[in-house]
């Protein structure tokens, strides 16, 4: 989080741009600030910007930007405001989808002049499942059956949040990791295999299996740094590629004796050794495993090695100009390689996590589709580790809840996606947000051209000056 | 990364690609000149290959024979006038193209681009047509005996190229293709002979043909990617634009009752999800890639939200489109083999012909093109010039968008009469390959596309014979290509320039 101690990779980016950028971000408007952010970014237009902006990752950034805005209105532009809205807003979107949807609200809507209430009772009901699905079920009998829904979400949110990890490093060093899918697969099979085929005292047979995991997500992560560093070929096709491989080879695997289960038909695995499992944290009427205490030791690692360590640093230079890293003596294929294996070996942490802790078993569906979340979870974190941690509770909530409002309501658990999609669309465009709710500062008229009030001429005139 | 050191040799003349458009790839590194480090790269990939061919197709081949069942014609007739037709055509052609090829190399100067394609393209007709004018049914392959013909060649080639790269010498593109061809023919009929039956025997016409039908939504997807990226913006929304353009096609055919209608509002869809993107990334500036990965689980979220709250709620008003009826062209759809390949389709697949000249001749023809090459290469000239570019790509991403929601009502108008979720299974993100393997060409793009359609048909004809390979491992197969074709071929293909930087005028 605090990248006070070390010196900012941007400082190495394009000279020119970055002076504009500095020159200009006092003062400016908000639009101004993107437009340079994006010069920034892409070091005047020569290339391709990561996938994170670098320029929001910065802390007291937003602060430079407002200068002489009081305490107030920053708290109303921040990036926090921001993060706050766009959840709010895609909640209402989703509650309006819904709304427009259900047959009930239809008939409610009939006589809404009569009684507005029942309608409004029609599209929160969902909610208040998600709700009581995901933190606390008021409903409950006894105290456990109130706190059930909390450590579903944690459990559900421990895979997320190691995928996300690695994707989220990914973003830093300027790679687009669209392969979690595959990456966590590979981490399942190898641990998966460990957890069953060998028998091993307690203790050392789960360090095996997550040491099992973790090297067979770097590997599939690995190759694609690999072919990356050494022959240019695209990430994200090589990704998108090894994952359905990845897949195919585990539904063939499944078939094969070695994995499948005696004595049946259905391609699933034996289940895992009791000694391979992780040790369950509040009991066996929760499923909430050690595994999520893995999760949070992942994070504290992830933001060791990006903020305090020199391989971190190296990949955040990396990820701010390529080019600039080269020259600056920066080890760019070595960099390359190196950060998607970690990143493999993240997501493999979470298949780990799926076949060892949640299911205990490895079954074709193991990485469900948290390897795409994991991208979202990443880009709601803002690839920073912490931010990527609560991105993932986040998720995990929407996850766990959304099954309970499926089951209470009948309302799809696709809405899900929907709101979770929306919600990272909206942060990724504060100035959206903002122009939605018409937070934007129109405070001066700094050229005679633009309006400060309109998007596009401010952009255009702060570039311009 | 080694690909900064630019050949002093510079172009050569005489490789058919010496016109203005390979100036910028220097990335291509190596090439040429003799002080040049040629890369190892086609010698070791290619010696590889042909030790796997040897050991698939000559030590694991076994005594049966592979048939490839040809004619299937329902009008013998008119086929066999077709097929004389073409016969005499497209021997013309050969003769032609092969003239002007042979007169340009004894001139010295360089050959036209599209001489060797055309050329490959009018023998290949000539050989189906002397086939359909013979009235062969069927050829039947002793498969051990060709397997060790086709892994001799293998080995051969990849010998040679290995010999060329000692003597420090650029391994020709023949080289490479002609191992394709022979790989290619090798693994059919091995993969054949393996069937269960005692004679075992696929229709190459319906192989051909369910290609083709496959890699319709691949083609319209790709051509979106080609347009949007040749002006700057990464388009990797292409599945969300056939997902959407899918359900609305579904959706709008079933309420009109009129697939017309369908087929319109699921350009208007696709455009739709291209308008967001376009939006977002070019007025807001966020990540392009970014953008389009979020739209895609949007729309996914969203077409599955309304297909199980409204759509099976009530199927028989909201989701039973008709189908669009496949088309025969009056004489060419006669020909044998071609015919019902190219000239039986739906009009969702004459469009796509269609799309693929229009994309073709308007990018690489025309003011427009030029423009939009400007915006994607270098789009500070172009603005110099007075290009508005950020319009310019902005309607360039709505055209791609369109473009890709008609490829998504393939999906509901042709293929399965219902949408069901999640029904584009991915394939706008082959489209997308596809159109890297292409090189974001829309020609290249649609050979792509093709290679993907045939890959996947295979695969299920494959299933349904029997093989010696397990299906997971076909199905594998088409995915495996890409990684290895964009590790070894397209890394020396590059971007337009411009791809996926945001465009701040100053």
């Amino acid at each position: 989080m605090s990248e006070k101690t070390t010196p900012e990779p941007q400082a190495l980016g394009d000279d020119s741009a970055h002076v504009a950028a500095d020159t200009q971000v006092p003062g400016g408007t908000t639009a101004e600030a993107v437009a340079s952010d994006v010069v920034l970014d892409t070091a005047g237009g020569q290339m391709p910007p990561s996938a994170v902006p670098a320029a929001t990752q910065r802390r007291g950034r937003d602060h430079d930007r407002d200068g002489g805005g009081s305490v107030l209105h920053q708290i109303f532009t921040g990036n926090a405001m921001v993060s706050f809205l766009s959840v709010l807003l895609a909640i209402v979107l989703g509650g309006i989808l819904m709304a427009v949807t259900n047959p009930k609200v239809a008939l409610a809507a009939g006589y809404f002049f009569a009684q507005p209430g029942d309608l409004l009772t029609e599209v929160i009901r969902p909610y208040t499942a998600l709700v009581q699905g995901s933190i606390f079920n008021w409903a409950g009998a006894d105290l456990a059956a109130q706190l059930y829904p909390i450590t579903e979400t944690l459990t559900v949110a421990t895979p997320l949040i190691c995928a996300g990890l690695g994707v989220a490093l990914g973003f830093r060093a300027g790679l687009f990791n669209i392969g979690a899918q595959g990456q966590i697969i590979f981490g399942a099979l190898f641990g998966a295999y460990i957890g069953f085929a060998w028998h091993l005292p307690i203790g050392l047979h789960l360090l095996l299996v997550i040491l099992a995991g973790l090297v067979g997500g770097a590997v599939w992560g690995g190759v694609v740094g690999l072919l990356k560093a050494r022959t240019g070929a695209h990430e994200v096709i090589v990704t998108i590629m090894l994952n359905y491989i990845a897949n195919f080879l585990l539904l063939f695997l499944l078939t094969t004796p070695a994995f499948q289960r005696k004595g049946s038909t259905n391609p699933i695995s034996p289940f895992l050794d009791s000694t391979a499992l992780f040790p369950e944290l509040l009991g066996p009427q929760f499923r909430l495993h050690a595994g999520f205490l893995v999760a949070v030791a992942a994070t504290v690692l992830v933001w060791w090695l990006l903020n305090r360590s020199t391989i971190g640093f190296e990949f955040r230079a990396v990820g701010a100009n390529p080019s600039a890293a080269r020259t600056a003596g920066i080890n760019v294929a070595r960099s390359t390689i190196l950060v998607m294996a970690i990143a493999g070996a993240l997501a493999g942490l979470a298949g780990v996590a799926q076949v060892s802790g949640t299911e205990k078993y490895l079954s074709g569906g193991v990485a469900a589709s948290i390897g795409f979340d994991a991208i979202t979870v990443a880009l709601l974190g803002r690839s920073t580790p912490w931010g990527t941690f609560f991105a993932g509770l986040l998720f995990g909530a929407f996850r766990a809840g959304g099954v309970a409002m499926q089951a209470q309501t009948q309302t799809p658990i696709d809405i899900v996606l929907v709101i979770q999609s929306l919600i990272v669309l909206f942060i990724a465009a504060p100035p959206l947000v903002r122009a939605i709710f018409g937070l934007n500062p129109r405070k001066k008229k700094t050229t005679t051209s633009g309006t400060a009030g309109s998007r596009t001429g401010g952009v255009k005139s702060g570039a311009a000056a | 990364m080694s690909a900064t050191t630019q050949s002093p040799a510079g172009k050569q003349p005489g490789t058919g690609k010496g016109t203005g458009k390979t100036t910028g790839a220097n990335r291509a590194g190596s090439r040429g000149g003799t002080t040049e480090l040629v890369s190892w790269k086609a010698g070791v990939g290619l010696g590889l290959l042909a030790i796997l061919g040897t050991v698939l197709f000559g030590f694991l081949a076994n005594t049966k024979s592979a048939g490839f069942r040809i004619a299937e014609a329902r009008d013998p007739n008119a086929s066999s006038t077709a097929a004389w037709i073409t016969l005499a055509v497209a021997l013309a052609a050969a003769a032609y193209v092969g003239f002007r090829w042979i007169s340009q190399r004894r001139e010295g100067g360089g050959v036209d681009r599209w001489i060797p394609a055309t050329t490959i393209a009018a023998i290949v007709v000539l050989g189906l047509a002397a086939l359909g004018v013979a009235r062969v049914e069927k050829i039947t392959v002793p498969s051990m005996v060709f397997g060790w013909i086709c892994s001799v060649l293998l080995l051969a080639l990849a010998a040679y190229a290995c010999f060329l790269t000692v003597q420090r010498r650029k391994v020709p593109a023949w080289v490479g293709g002609s191992f394709a061809v022979v790989f290619l023919a090798g693994f059919m009929i091995w993969i054949v002979a393996g069937g269960r039956d005692p004679e075992p025997s696929i229709s190459l016409a319906g192989l051909m043909a369910g290609a083709v039908t496959l890699a319709v939504p691949l083609v319209f997807g790709s051509l979106s990617g080609v347009l949007c990226e040749r002006a700057g913006v990464v388009n990797i929304a292409i599945e969300g634009q056939l997902l959407l353009g899918a359900f609305s096609a579904a959706v709008v055919a079933t309420v009109t009752g009129n697939v017309y209608a369908g087929l319109f509002s699921a350009a208007v869809a696709g455009a739709l999800v291209s308008l967001v993107l376009a939006v977002v990334s070019i007025k807001y500036l966020v990540n392009q890639i970014i953008v389009g990965v979020v739209l895609n689980v949007l729309i996914s979220g969203l077409t599955s939200f309304l297909f199980s709250t409204l759509l099976t709620a009530d199927p028989e008003h909201l989701n039973k489109p008709g189908r669009l009826q496949a088309v025969d062209i009056p004489f060419l759809a006669d020909i044998p083999i071609i015919g019902p390949i190219l000239f039986r389709q739906s009009l969702v697949g004459y469009l796509m012909y269609v799309a693929v000249i229009v994309v073709y001749v308007g990018l690489f023809h025309t003011k427009w093109g030029l423009r939009v090459r400007a915006v994607g290469e270098h789009p500070q000239a172009a603005d110099t010039v007075g290009i508005n570019v950020n319009r310019t790509r902005f309607i360039n991403v709505l055209m791609g968008g369109a473009i890709a929601g008609i490829g998504g009502s393939f999906f509901t108008l042709v293929s399965v009469d219902a949408f069901s979720k999640d029904m584009s299974g991915g394939r706008g993100y082959i489209a997308l390959a596809a159109m890297i393997f292409g090189r974001w060409n829309p020609i290249g793009a649609f050979l792509a596309a093709l290679l993907f359609g045939f890959a996947d048909n295979l695969q299920s004809i494959i299933t349904i014979i029997g093989s010696p390979v397990p299906s997971q491992f076909m199905a594998m197969l088409p995915y495996a290509l890409t990684v290895i074709a964009v590790a070894g071929l397209v890394g020396r293909s590059r971007p337009p320039a411009a791809d996926g930087i945001p465009y701040v005028k100053g």
